[in-house]
């Protein structure tokens, strides 16, 4: 049941991808220049998603386990630590370097776009880079 | 600022960006976890819990899925890829490992970490916004 959940989920995560506009890398990259002519639709897709879920979460809150008796499996991490900030750092330069983030590259994947394809390979290599890092600092 | 109001898209954005807060709050009610697709893809390449892959690989195709779907109803809305193959490639390496060693990507910190309030995801998303918008300056108003 929960296979089928995270499917429709997925389904439904890609379509508000594609209608807010973020499956399409110019208008990401439309937003990020600020400098240029400045697109601001996607803040606008954030305060949506935040409007939806800061309610969704709220509700959410205190429980021990979701509609379907699964554990509520909620980040404990608190400190703001030194690999936050440069993951996330190095994940913004990729972001604006392409136009492209995770969820819109797999959406990107489906439509048949030869580009998008390379964009994930090349985002599934620096994924697996990082279990890699994980094991030679232990 | 120079806004682009020709490209400004208000009410799909804003309904576009309600799907994605309701996706992710349906992940979390239904199986009690963060829609972060950096952190679901990303554990497909990890070895984990026992079970533990079959709901990341169903999300993962759901997001595959969506456009074949979409144009069932409706034409996909443009795609335009400015980048060439090599700048593509150096972004995929970037987006993948940062996401991964920073805990999340725009999904993760971005939608679902706001709306939890997390402070950790706070700074994160004021990050990767700050050296996203750099890089764009950089690529269109520095080096072209």
């Amino acid at each position: 049941m929960k296979t089928i959940v995270a499917f429709l989920v997925g389904l439904l995560f890609g379509i508000g991808l594609i209608v807010a506009g973020m499956s399409n890398p110019a208008k990401v990259l439309g937003f990020l220049d600020l400098a240029g002519a400045w697109d601001p639709s996607l803040a606008l897709v954030m305060g949506g998603a935040v409007a939806v879920g800061l309610a969704g979460f709220t509700l959410a809150r205190g429980r021990k386990v979701s509609l379907l008796g699964e554990p509520m499996q909620i980040p404990t991490k608190r400190g703001i630590d030194r690999p936050l900030v440069t993951g996330s750092a190095l994940f913004g330069i990729g972001w604006g370097l392409a136009g492209i983030c995770p969820g819109p590259a797999l959406t990107l994947l489906g439509t048949g776009a030869p580009k998008g394809l390379v964009f994930v390979l090349a985002m599934i290599a620096g994924m697996a880079l990082f279990p890699l890092l994980q094991r030679r600092s232990r | 600022m120079n806004i682009d109001w020709a490209h400004f898209t208000p009410g799909t954005a804003l309904a576009g960006g309600a799907l994605l807060g309701l996706a992710a709050v349906l992940l979390l009610a239904f199986n009690g976890r963060i829609a972060g697709i950096s952190g679901i893809a990303g554990g497909l390449l990890q070895r984990g819990a026992p079970g533990d892959k079959a709901w990341r690989l169903a999300f993962v195709l759901g997001l595959v899925a969506a456009p074949m779907l979409y144009q069932v109803f409706a034409a996909l809305p443009e795609i335009v890829i400015e980048a060439d193959w090599g700048m593509l490639a150096a972004a995929g390496l970037l987006v993948g490992f940062g996401s991964r060693y920073g805990s999340g990507c725009t999904s993760g910190h971005g939608v679902c970490g706001l709306s939890r309030l997390s402070p950790r995801s706070l700074v994160a998303t004021l990050t990767f916004m700050a050296t996203g918008f750099a890089a764009v300056f950089v690529v269109r108003h520095v080096l072209a």
